[in-house]
């Protein structure tokens, strides 16, 4: 064990006087985490690409998105992060925040202000959910569903989901308590408000299982954002929950006879963070790129391929025409006034709180 | 019989007894031998060996209480949980001079996290009261009880501090009872609530599931070897093509085609349909549960029966067979009483390999098991992975290694390692 702490130590040290002597004020080079998927490809083109070509920094793109928080956690004990800025949900922006492993950032001086000079802060708004998340797009997650399977009257509130007699066939529901538990309730019968109080309760958690058991046996249950979308083509589910931007990519690229259910979607924040115990250097260019990244005009641009809304206010009258389909992009933004009549935000507080707890229960219900 | 000197040990040519000197040369040969494997055993001990005991001691270390709080748990050992009264004030200063270092240390959060896997709401409780005790002032605000009060009536609860008090040591059995689906209770262990007991019946269904898979693997793979073995070797070779194959193909790949096969609007439905098996409304149901994942693997694991198989039936001389025949055996009689007993061996290296394969798997179980068909391996991934319980990921995955070395000596015990045969 000795031995292998003096190893480290000595690896490190060597590390640390190499970064010292190339001593410039910013790294050259840069690994950007995402999820991959057009999504990654919408941020390649509207931040990486413009940012290569400002800059000449060299950016190498990881697609470790979806376990990001455990590879950070990972890396910071090990001595070595290799990433500098990375993708997540705000959810686990929050938990690295708490476990220590992202940067805090001061959004007013570190980001950049709007055009009309507005700061960040306010630009943001109550998006700015953690001390160390810097938001970048919403999304919604909501169903879609097959519209030759639905007969005349299609499907047009969540607890449709709900009713098996009136739409008959599988539905796709994701393999988490998160989203489900809240719309079950709500169909329910509870009040819209009322939702996580009573979620909040172990009778209350009973109630939301007790709904979603009248539906288990008619559940595919999804892990992979991709599921629902390739279910809805091969007409294995009538309906299913998925993010927006893959249900806009089923309608609109691929043409399939899939349409939106806006109805009680739940927005979600996707933005960056910072791996704390960067180097000076790296840390810099993190913050650079990252402070490019998310001003008015690149977080519009972004929405140019992919539906998610851009998280500043300032960017919303920016949003213009999709790149290549060269259909207006705002309609089908979550965030449009005709698709967020009925809409609910993620919980954070809640479920950092809840979520070992309702997700043993759920998991246990699941494998009965 | 008077010769004195005969008696005496054999001596070597140098004078010193023949069995030193063989020791001595055998240990030299040993050394050197050693010193040849030795980069070899220094990379897997470094990369391997460490890294798994490191893992495995997560599941019952918990140094994290007494490193964030040292003051509060020293404290907190005099306070009687039974008196039904929550701590006194000393307690609490300590707490408030714990708490002013982790906050700037900023390892609350991480303590909150931490202890939320015990009790609900320990996280939130951590992060909001880090923010106001920023502002104390450690001179000058006591007493501090009314002021964690203020902050949050978790503070006063008894059970908090209970829990508080019990996960103070720097070891807990706690994520192992966890992983049997117990929990510390006031005397002792006890069962958790019915409504959240999962792990037991997974370990069972993976067990279950991993002989299923095995025992599937054998019936189909058993033929496949055997012709194989009896074929001519140019043939054989280009059959052997055919098992390797799915070796070649990546795993997402062939499971994502079983999917295609098997869902309800997928290959073999729409075959059956056609057929007027089955009628259209009434498709059969094969993936998103446990026939679907005892499907897929069974594909999947396959070459690893047959190759052994293979190996050993190929060892097998065809004439003990025909010998039998003309001594009068029946063709099946030859074959269970004479071919049948030297291929177990081979049957013997392909379960061990199956077995313990499909008892660690995760990926095929995930996309094709559903709810009834995922195995413990989908839990620990997700406590790495989603939930970041590393501890109870460890505990899992201890009691899963636990298991498979207690199967691996059963099996010693009752078939015996000596018999088993990867080849020739």
């Amino acid at each position: 064990m000795k031995l292998t702490t003096t190893l480290f130590a000595t690896a490190a040290l060597a590390v640390s006087t190499g970064a010292a002597i190339s001593g410039s004020h910013m790294a050259n080079e840069m690994t950007i985490v995402s999820w991959g998927g057009a999504y990654s490809n919408s941020q390649q083109k509207a931040y990486s690409d413009p940012y290569a070509a400002m800059t000449g920094v060299k950016i190498i793109n990881d697609e470790s998105s979806a376990e990001a928080v455990a590879k950070l956690r990972a890396m910071e004990e090990a001595g070595n992060v290799t990433w500098d800025v990375v993708d997540v949900v705000a959810s686990d922006a929050i938990r690295l925040c708490d476990e220590g492993l992202a940067l805090e950032i001061n959004a007013d001086t570190q980001l950049a202000a709007a055009p009309d000079g507005t700061p960040a802060s306010k630009d943001f708004g109550d998006l700015l959910v953690s001390d160390c998340f810097i938001p970048q797009i919403v999304y919604s997650t909501t169903f879609g569903y097959r519209t030759d399977m639905v007969g005349a009257t299609p499907p047009t509130s969540v607890c449709d989901v709900f009713d098996t007699k009136k739409y008959p066939g599988k539905r796709a529901l994701e393999k988490r308590p998160i989203n489900n538990m809240e719309w079950a309730l709500l169909c329910d019968g509870v009040p819209k408000d009322k939702v996580y109080e009573v979620l909040a309760t172990p009778a209350g958690q009973e109630q939301a299982l007790a709904k979603l058991d009248t539906i288990k046996k008619d559940v595919i249950w999804w892990s992979a954002g991709a599921d629902t979308p390739q279910l809805l083509a091969d007409g294995e589910i009538v309906m299913g929950s998925t993010y927006n931007g893959r249900l806009f990519s089923v309608i609109e690229e691929q043409k399939q006879p899939v349409a939106m259910l806006w109805d009680a979607q739940v927005f979600d924040l996707d933005g960056w963070i910072i791996p704390a115990g960067l180097t000076p250097e790296r840390q810099a260019r993190a913050l650079d790129y990252v402070k490019f990244a998310t001003d008015t005009q690149r977080l519009a641009d972004q929405a140019k391929y992919i539906s998610y809304g851009p998280a500043r206010k300032s960017s919303a009258p920016l949003v213009g025409k999709h790149a290549t389909l060269g259909i207006e992009m705002a309609p089908h933004m979550p965030t449009d006034p005709n698709n967020a009549k009925n809409t609910f935000l993620y919980n954070y507080e809640f479920w950092a709180d809840y979520r070992d707890d309702i997700d043993a229960k759920f998991q246990a219900w699941l494998a009965k | 019989m008077t010769d004195a000197t005969h008696t005496g040990p054999v001596l070597a040519a140098d004078g010193r007894p023949l069995k030193k000197s063989l020791a001595r040369a055998l240990r030299m040969q040993k050394m050197r031998a050693l010193m040849l494997i030795a980069p070899l055993l220094i990379f897997v001990l470094i990369t391997f060996i460490l890294p798994i005991a490191d893992m495995l001691f997560r599941s019952v270390e918990n140094q994290i209480v007494q490193k964030t709080l040292p003051e509060t748990v020293k404290e907190l050992a005099s306070w009687d949980p039974m008196s039904g009264q929550a701590p006194g004030e000393p307690v609490y200063a300590a707490l408030a001079r714990d708490m002013k270092v982790a906050v700037k240390a900023k390892t609350h959060t991480r303590l909150g996290s931490r202890l939320n896997y015990e009790l609900t709401g320990a996280s939130s409780l951590f992060r909001k009261s880090g923010r106001a005790i920023k502002k104390w002032d450690l001179a000058t605000d006591a007493p501090f009880k009314e002021k964690f009060l203020k902050i949050d009536k978790k503070w006063g609860d008894i059970g908090f501090w209970r829990m508080l008090q019990i996960y103070s040591p720097n070891l807990t059995n706690g994520y192992f009872l966890n992983a049997v689906d117990m929990q510390k209770g006031l005397d002792g262990p006890e069962a958790r609530p019915e409504n959240q007991q999962i792990y037991i019946k997974l370990f069972k269904r993976t067990l279950f599931m991993s002989l299923v898979i095995t025992g599937s693997c054998i019936l189909l793979g058993y033929p496949v070897a055997w012709i194989l073995a009896n074929l001519p070797m140019r043939t054989a070779n280009m059959l052997m093509i055919l098992v390797l194959l799915p070796f070649w193909t990546s795993l997402l790949v062939r499971t994502s085609a079983w999917k295609v096969m098997l869902q309800q609007q997928g290959v073999v439905n729409d075959v059956l349909v056609w057929l007027g098996i089955v009628g259209d409304s009434s498709r059969l149901v094969m993936i998103n549960n446990q026939t679907g994942t005892i499907i897929a693997m069974t594909h999947i694991l396959l070459p690893f029966m047959i190759l052994p198989l293979y190996s050993v039936m190929q060892t097998i001389p065809p004439t003990y067979l025909r010998a039998a025949k003309s001594l009068g055996a029946t063709n099946w009689t030859a074959f269970w009483r004479v071919y049948f007993p030297q291929s177990v061996p081979g049957i013997g290296a392909g379960s061990i390999l199956v077995f313990i394969l499909s008892i660690g798997y995760y990926i095929t179980p995930e996309i094709v098991g559903g709810t009834s068909g995922t195995f413990i391996s989908n839990r620990i991934a997700y406590h790495i992975s989603s939930s970041l319980n590393w501890g109870l990921a460890a505990a899992l995955g201890s009691i899963l290694l636990g298991v498979v070395l207690i199967l691996y000596w059963a099996y010693d015990h009752i078939v015996g390692i000596d018999n088993v045969k990867l080849g020739g």
